[in-house]
């Protein structure tokens, strides 16, 4: 079967799917694996300025899938990572213009040429989610940690669950460590409690992350990012590293260890 | 120990996110089952208003609620307290609760206050202890002289 398929999903919209997708793209490829990132949320395209190029496109999905372009023409090289290339979404269709079954032909076809297809999949439970799911092996789900991001999350759990791509596993982003610790956020714990899903990832908020979409640079190749530290470690565990949980503590102050230290912590 | 630190320093408290956690376990106990607060409720009264016609429960204390292991798991467990029955001549069902209710008041449980907090026990001693009174004690309207009543008849 060769390369593996990694769908990136959630229930709600903003949760930073584009930017895990983006940011484990980079990383997998800089661990030296061959890697196609698709951004399958057509009429909304995004996956191409994050990555930073969205001045080389010629051809989208759509073309690809309407036969108006071979599926290499369509694959735009990254500029640092000779195996690293994106497909990009269609700017002016609709969703319906691909079908399911376009993306299991289209990744299969990728598969014997690559280790990893990651799709970018839009958000809600449409079409454009279908899409994205059809074909994949694996399927990794971004949430935050808050009500109602936890509550669209699990939604999606139950459908990626019904159509036997499940279970998936967790990425939850934008965790902020001081307000976890103030008992104002819910835990990445309590979000393990209530979804009952492996959490691969837990990457902290990191005002880096916008930076790095302002620059079209993801902020997992900037060394002085957490959340771009966490991004390495995630696509580490998904080539089937064990890797530790990062200890995201950003002032370990004296308090704090005192805290732990009479808590066998 | 640790947690006096915490209270010390204001750590030990609930905080709002204690309160997201209960709350999408709310939600999403009824997202699972696709069935709304507000239907489940509906439901509820439907399910008593069947059970009633049958049984005389004691209203008040009556469960009805999900349990929910996970995602793929959810149990609909019911607990209906039975009013104890009273020998067949009693009079119909309808002054049976009536006089279940008299009853738990006239053994001095709750005076002056709602019937809610009476267990079995009391219920069923009630039961006893009047059987064969229904139809006075029925009649007994105010719940003050009930245990007047009660007295004079032991
Ligand atoms: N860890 C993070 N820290 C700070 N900002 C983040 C983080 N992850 C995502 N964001 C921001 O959140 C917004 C939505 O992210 P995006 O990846 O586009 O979400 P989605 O693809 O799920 O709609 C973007 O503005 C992005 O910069
Ligand atoms: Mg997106």
């Amino acid at each position: 079967m060769g390369g593996k398929v990694v769908t990136i999903s959630s229930g709600k919209g903003g949760v930073g799917k584009t930017t895990a997708t983006a940011n484990l793209g980079i990383s997998l490829a800089s661990l030296g694996k061959r890697v196609v990132v698709i951004d399958a949320d057509i009429g909304l395209r995004n996956l191409d300025v994050i990555m930073g190029l969205e001045n080389r496109i010629v051809y989208d999905l759509v073309d690809i899938v309407e036969g108006r372009s071979k599926l290499r023409q369509a694959m735009i090289k990254h500029k640092k990572f000779a195996d690293l290339f994106l497909i990009p979404a269609a700017q002016t269709r609709d969703k319906m213009a691909v079908s399911p079954e376009d993306m299991v032909k289209l990744t299969d076809e990728l598969r014997q040429d690559f280790d990893y297809i990651l799709i970018d999949s839009p958000a809600g439970i449409e079409r454009g989610f279908r899409n994205a799911l059809e074909p994949a092996d694996e399927v990794l789900i971004v949430t935050n940690p808050e009500v109602s991001a936890v509550r669209d999350a699990d939604r999606i759990i139950g459908l990626i669950e019904a159509a036997d791509k499940g279970p998936g596993k967790l990425i939850i982003n934008r965790l902020k460590t001081n307000l976890v610790k103030k008992g104002e956020m819910l835990s990445s714990e309590d979000v393990f409690d209530i979804l009952g899903l492996t959490i691969i990832g837990i990457i902290p908020e990191d005002e880096l992350v916008l930076s790095a979409s302002n620059s079209g640079i993801p902020v997992t190749l900037n060394l002085q990012s957490k959340a771009g530290m966490a991004f390495n470690n995630v696509a580490r565990r998904v080539i089937g590293e064990d890797v530790p949980f990062m200890n995201l503590d950003e002032n370990r102050g004296i308090f704090q260890r005192l805290v732990r230290l009479l808590d066998g912590r | 120990m640790t947690n006096l630190l915490s209270r010390l320093f204001g750590r030990g408290k609930k905080g709002s996110g204690a309160t997201a956690k209960d709350r999408l376990r709310f939600v999403l106990q009824h997202d699972r089952i696709n069935l709304p607060p507000e239907r489940m409720e509906e439901m509820k009264r439907e399910i008593l208003a069947v059970i009633v016609k049958y049984l005389v429960v004691d209203k008040d204390r009556v469960e009805i609620d999900l349990e929910q292991r996970d995602r793929s798991h959810s149990k609909l467990v019911a607990e209906i307290p039975v009013v104890i029955n009273t020998p067949p001549s009693a009079a119909n069902s309808v002054n049976q609760s009536v006089s279940a209710a008299d009853g738990s008041d006239a053994n001095g449980a709750n005076k002056g206050v709602d019937t809610d907090g009476n267990d079995d026990a009391q219920d069923g001693d009630a039961e006893d202890d009047d059987a064969g009174k229904e139809t006075e004690d029925a009649q007994t309207e105010q719940r003050e002289n009930g245990e007047e009543t009660k007295d004079a008849k032991a």
